[in-house]
């Protein structure tokens, strides 16, 4: 038996929404909203599309590739669960589609992540019910 | 039509800003502020027919608590631009002919009210996407991306900007309202003070504390009439940016390139033609980034600017005279409001020990 996962679990504001998001990152996918009238891709999620306003919206399966745009190493975190001596990097990630999304980069040590890095999503299961974007170097 | 020269504050009131007021309630604050402002103006309470608050002290309750009747009031919510909007917002109603003398106030007691940067939050994007993600405290999270960002695009280091924090405490150590009154600092003790998120430390960020503030602002013909010398609204600019910074197109650059460059325009003058500045400085990276954006300094170049530049009340050129908000304290949403009533006290001569010699002109970014 593992630990139980103890650090928050993303809470939508709209579960209608954003559940076909967090379906399809059980299936190791990262989807990013699209506008089926102008094309635009945006991201987070909204009911309207961030450009003309459109409802008719749709998902564009990213190629989960992207750079670090720029991280910040968290040393007092708000949740108990984060604090740790060595910090983490909470980091934004834009993806090669041009949108820009928050993420953990896993798999190094925050002292190795640099601004301009070629990351690529990876998938961690954190529940059986919640598997959360993270990325990793290329 | 424009703003210009049509409106001036006359009066200023200020609860000092400590940690905690024991005993004390938001309203309570706000009153007393709201008090000394009238007093500092020479009217009398009856007179204010404008009441305009940051919207956490909702205007009805407030008016009744301080037994006055406005014909104009309402709340800004405008988080930390709510003081210098709402300055601007009584300023526009004055010309709109709806009122002539508004009472403008806002403030924190910490008691009064949960504390926002504990617990889980409400649904939100925040929530959603960035909490899973583990976040530092408040605002932090944000200003550390945008810091770490900008030291990577000019070079900026993190000594240049402790240099800010330590300028702003010098100016603190005379203003008797500042929480970090008569503890002074070296940009040493910044740089070693501990990171709460990489490059941010203790001493770049603010802390929540108690406190209200508040002013008084008439037409200029009421103005003529009063004793103390008026601060003139010369011009007056807003530009709404993203709530959430990791929507930004570029993190290094802020909604005052274009609210300052409005206001200056509406002004007639240039950025050569200030003489101090007040800047809205939860952390010493925004303040850095619109004192770059006003075009005070080129892009890019905040770091070297201070380095050579003396920006204490008795410097060259002046900014955050009161300490700011890293050295004075964030009352709330009064936080953001200082940076106004400390140009304005500058502006009308009451600003005692740590008054600035050329006090003709000063920038207000809130």
């Amino acid at each position: 038996m593992t630990s139980a996962y103890d650090k928050p679990l993303p809470i939508p504001s709209n579960e209608t929404l954003t559940k076909p998001f967090w379906e399809a990152t059980k299936r190791k996918e990262l989807l990013i909203p699209r506008c089926n009238t102008c094309s635009k891709l945006f991201f987070y999620p909204r009911e309207l599309c961030i450009k003309c306003g459109s409802k008719d919206l749709g998902w564009q399966k990213s190629s989960g590739l992207g750079k670090i745009y720029s991280y910040t190493r968290v040393r007092q975190a708000v949740h108990p669960s984060f604090q740790s001596e060595n910090g983490h990097a909470y980091t934004i990630v834009q993806l090669s589609e041009g949108v820009k999304l928050p993420a953990n980069i896993v798999g190094i040590s925050p002292d190795d992540v640099k601004i301009d890095m070629d990351v690529i999503a990876t998938f961690e299961d954190v529940t059986p019910e919640v598997t959360l974007v993270q990325f990793k170097p290329l | 039509m424009s703003l210009r020269g049509r409106a001036a504050i006359v009066g200023i009131g200020e609860v000092p800003t400590r940690r905690i007021h024991e005993g004390r309630t938001m309203i309570g604050l706000c009153a007393e502020a709201a008090h000394m402002a009238i007093k500092d103006a020479g009217l009398r309470k009856e007179d204010i027919n404008g009441l305009v608050t940051d919207g956490t002290t909702p205007p009805p309750g407030l008016a009744e608590y301080l037994g006055i009747q406005p014909n104009f009031a309402t709340g800004v919510t405008m988080q930390g631009a709510s003081g210098a909007t709402a300055t601007m917002v009584a300023t526009a109603a004055i010309n709109g002919g709806i009122c002539n003398t508004v009472l403008v106030v806002m403030g924190n007691a910490r008691s009064d009210r949960p504390d926002p940067g504990k617990g889980p939050s409400a649904p939100s994007v925040r929530s959603e996407w960035e909490e899973p993600y583990g976040m530092a405290p408040g605002a932090n999270t944000g200003y550390g991306l945008i810091y770490k960002r900008h030291m990577h695009e000019y070079g900026t280091t993190e000594e240049q900007l402790a240099k800010m924090a330590a300028d702003q405490r010098f100016n603190a150590l005379e203003n008797e309202n500042a929480v970090f009154n008569g503890q002074p600092i070296s940009k040493e003790d910044v740089l070693n003070s501990r990171y709460i998120n990489e490059p941010i430390k203790l001493l770049e960020s603010v802390m929540p504390c108690d406190g209200a503030a508040a002013l008084i602002i008439t037409t200029p013909e009421r103005a003529k009439t009063l004793t103390n010398k008026p601060a003139y609204v010369l011009g007056v600019g807003l530009k709404q940016g993203e709530a959430n910074i990791w929507q930004r197109e570029r993190f290094t650059e802020t909604p005052a390139v274009e609210s300052v460059r409005r206001a200056l325009e509406m002004s007639g003058y240039s950025p050569n033609d200030i003489e101090f500045a007040e800047f809205y400085d939860c952390y010493t990276i925004l303040a850095a980034m619109c004192i770059e954006d006003a075009g005070l300094v080129k892009k890019g170049e905040i770091g070297p600017f201070y380095e050579a530049t003396d920006t204490t009340y008795k410097g060259e050129f002046p900014i955050n005279t009161d300490g700011g908000q890293l050295s004075g304290g964030q009352p709330g949403l009064a936080g953001g409001f200082r940076h106004v009533i400390e140009g304005a006290r500058q502006i009308m001569g009451k600003a005692g020990p740590r008054q600035v010699p050329k006090n003709d002109l000063c920038l207000v970014n809130g």
